[in-house]
């Protein structure tokens, strides 16, 4: 008789979920799926909410992406009432999404995916890496608190954050909290450095095989660009390209012509695809299939906007093609954009405009439609409201980052389930490995 | 090794660990006393065992259980239960935890009607809604409230110290107002309350004590009827930091208040009139809509 296997609930990643294998009489996997086991309904209870209250509603949807989130409502409700934000607003904006990123991604990256790599028997954690490797772990946590901290220092809060409002930002920065915060962000310049070294010597080559190997599938893939199609994070257009680089580029707000959301029985998550491209199926090879989140980002993308990233995308494609499909390479993409966002805050700390008085423009309510999108460190989100003429939100449909991996998550776990468990043989450390494909992703 | 320490997220957003983790080289010293036997943010500790096979969800014996999140269906119900009976005390961090947080705003409507709006077709083979959302101590008893969305570090660190040392701990019974700086006079500069569409009126290069009320100002702040304690060490509370008003993060001053009641008086009492205050219910139960605070009003 055929065995099914339950994990639940998947650890080292940021969302309630579980993992069913079912493998046949023979002990070989038949199916292999993750769903999401929890939802909230704000989709549903934001509705009849004053639209300039919603960036600090929806902030709570993600405690790891709040920042973004609050973002991309505030960009939404911007559209919908027609205002354009001073300058000053746009660089703070920008250098509270890069610093929310540094510290997330350092969680991401030490704590959460080093463990795999770093320690050979289970527990792997970072309370392991810091037995192992204490100077290392120690390193890790004091630049993930200096990168939260340097967010809370202006702007109160990093966790569901509340600074930035429609119209621009709550409060300038002073000259002084400009010094402070460029001290703190070169700093994580010179650990994006480090850390981009010690992963090119210390973990990525220990791991080719598994690399080239383990949960790989074919997808397209989708990611925010400028208008000359360069990474981007904070606003522009989206674009996908398909496994053999074709590209269709979209303004956010046209969103639902380009993709549609699926439901499965077994999941709360929707499954987003892009419906241009053919119909949906969660089939391997399906061209409709894409991935989000940073490898996607950096495969879309013409150039990085930063020096020290585009030299490290340069030897990437070069090692690795472009698209690379590698699904363990998203831990290797990641620290490149972590690099980009250490570097950009530099450079926006030193643009003393920042500081200008003016961060906040007027605006009157009024009734519309407003699209927000911007990118998360799980992928790409999409907040689009309906707002009626007293200002409050009538319909609302958000595209969470997590659920844009969704597919590609089911699709990859299953292929890797495959690779580890043969005839029955499988162990804990086997077992870690599908586990890996997915923390990958970074749900 | 020290104390066995569970912890675990329900109808949450993870913001909650990471603020365990804002604790920075805290979080470090306290370890030296804690071993965390379970906690799926960062460790690997499976219900139905490592590979898989177990038949029914289990939790390790601790001493101390930290539960982040509010309930919302029956397999969080079925976790909580299970950590009730294997732990001695049980934290309910977070506000979704003590009071149901924001996303208890979903006990304004049904479940069926939730479900039915946001799917064409609910998905069926996951783990089935409650009637509603229900703070952890409507399921089971709760010993330490660390309220807060998220709680502040600080808080954390404070609750576990003392109960590492074998003492128990609360916040005072203080509000937002009484832990902020802001300069008050008595009685507000317009007849009724604004909606927060522009910035309010400061020096940015002035302290905080030199600015005027908020409420004052006739902005929306819920300072008077939510619990202090979100300014950790710092000068003031976080929000106000920001120079924006508080909407209510921290819960209610104590238990039993009626920030309904309690805010319209304190409106009046400067001389606002908060007939124009939008969306008041959903706004004085943003973070506390469980203990049936907000339900289904009936259809007209």
């Amino acid at each position: 008789m055929g065995k099914t296997l339950t994990f639940q609930p998947l650890t080292r990643i940021k969302t309630r979920t579980k993992m069913v294998i079912n493998l046949d009489d023979n002990g070989n996997v038949t199916d292999a799926h993750m769903s999401m086991l929890n939802l909230r309904g704000f989709e549903q209870f934001c509705i009849g909410r004053p639209a300039e209250e919603m960036p600090r509603i929806v902030n709570r949807i993600c405690g790891v992406c709040s920042c973004d989130h609050h973002l991309a409502a505030n960009k939404a409700v911007e559209m919908a009432f027609g205002v354009s934000i001073p300058e000053a607003a746009k660089k703070l904006r920008r250098l509270m999404q890069h610093l929310a990123w540094i510290q997330n991604k350092i969680l991401q990256f030490y704590f959460l995916t080093l463990p795999d790599f770093l320690i050979t028997e289970p527990p792997r954690d970072i309370m392991a890496l810091m037995k192992a490797n204490s100077e290392l772990a120690l390193k890790a946590i004091k630049m993930r608190q200096l990168g939260a901290m340097l967010v809370e220092h202006f702007a109160g809060k990093v966790i569901h954050p509340i600074v930035v409002v429609p119209g621009g930002f709550s409060k300038p920065m002073t000259e002084t909290e400009r010094e402070e915060l460029l001290k703190g962000a070169e700093e994580l310049l010179e650990f994006a450095k480090w850390t981009m070294d010690f992963a090119k010597k210390e973990v990525f080559p220990k791991y080719s095989e598994i690399i080239e190997k383990l949960g790989v599938i074919k997808t397209s893939f989708i990611g925010m660009v400028d208008n000359g199609g360069n990474h981007e994070i904070y606003d522009g257009k989206l674009r996908l390209m398909k496994a053999d680089g074709e590209i269709e580029e979209f303004n956010p707000e046209e969103y639902a012509d380009y993709i549609a959301e699926d439901i499965q029985t077994w999941s709360y998550a929707k499954f987003p695809h892009a419906k241009k491209w053919g119909d949906f199926a969660l089939e391997f090879d399906n061209p409709t299939i894409y991935r989000s989140n940073c490898l996607a980002r950096i495969n879309v993308c013409e150039k990085m906007p930063t020096a020290l990233a585009q030299a490290e995308l340069e030897e990437f494609r070069e090692k690795f093609g472009r698209p690379c499909q590698y699904t363990l390479l998203y831990n290797y993409a990641r620290l490149i954009e972590l690099l980009c966002n250490a570097e950009s805050a530099v450079e926006i700390l030193k643009d003393k405009e920042i500081t200008d008085q003016n961060v906040r423009a007027k605006f009157e309510i009024k009734e519309g439609r407003g699209v927000g999108c911007v990118e998360t460190p799980q992928g790409t989100l999409i907040h689009d409201y309906e707002i009626d003429k007293n200002g409050f939100v009538t319909k609302i449909n958000i595209i969470e980052g997590p659920d844009q991996n969704a597919a590609a998550i089911n699709l990859s776990l299953k292929q890797a389930a495959k690779q580890v468990i043969k005839d029955g043989k499988y162990d804990e450390t086997a077992l870690n490995q599908i586990e890996m494909i997915i923390r990958a992703y970074a749900p | 090794m020290g104390l066995k320490v569970v912890e675990e997220f329900l109808n949450a957003c993870s913001g909650c660990e990471l603020s365990i983790l804002n604790m920075g080289e805290t979080w470090v010293d306290v370890l030296k006393e804690l071993e965390f036997v379970h906690m799926p943010l960062l460790i690997d500790n499976k219900y139905f065992g490592q590979t898989g096979e177990g038949t029914q969800i289990e939790i390790p014996e601790a001493d101390i259980a930290i539960v982040s999140g509010s309930v919302r269906n029956e397999e969080q119900k079925q976790v909580l239960e299970e950590i009730r009976k294997k732990c001695k005390i049980l934290i309910a961090l977070g506000t979704c935890a003590t009071n149901g947080g924001i996303p208890a705003l979903a006990n304004m409507w049904s479940k069926e009607e939730i479900l039915n709006s946001i799917y064409t077709n609910p998905p069926k083979d996951v783990p089935a809604w409650l009637d509603r959302v229900y703070a952890l101590d409507e399921i089971v008893k709760v010993d330490v409230y660390v309220p807060g969305c998220p709680p502040h570090a600080k808080n954390i660190a404070d609750a576990i110290t003392a109960l590492i040392k074998g003492e128990t701990w609360s916040l005072p019974e203080r509000s937002v107002c009484d832990s902020c700086p802001l300069k008050r006079e008595k009685k507000a500069s317009s007849g009724t309350v604004k909606r927060s569409l522009e910035n309010l009126e400061f020096d940015p290069e002035k302290p905080l004590d030199e600015m005027r009320c908020i409420m004052e100002q006739g902005f929306l702040c819920l300072g008077p009827v939510t619990k202090a304690g979100c300014r950790g060490d710092s000068d003031a509370p976080r929000c106000i930091r920001a120079r924006i008003g508080c909407r209510g993060c921290f819960g209610p001053i104590r238990k039993g208040a009626k920030p309904m009641v309690e805010m319209m008086t304190a409106w009046s009492s400067i001389g606002l009139n908060a007939q124009a205050v939008p969306d008041r219910r959903a706004l004085l139960n943003r973070f506390i809509g469980a203990h049936n605070n907000l339900r289904p009003l009936p259809k007209r």
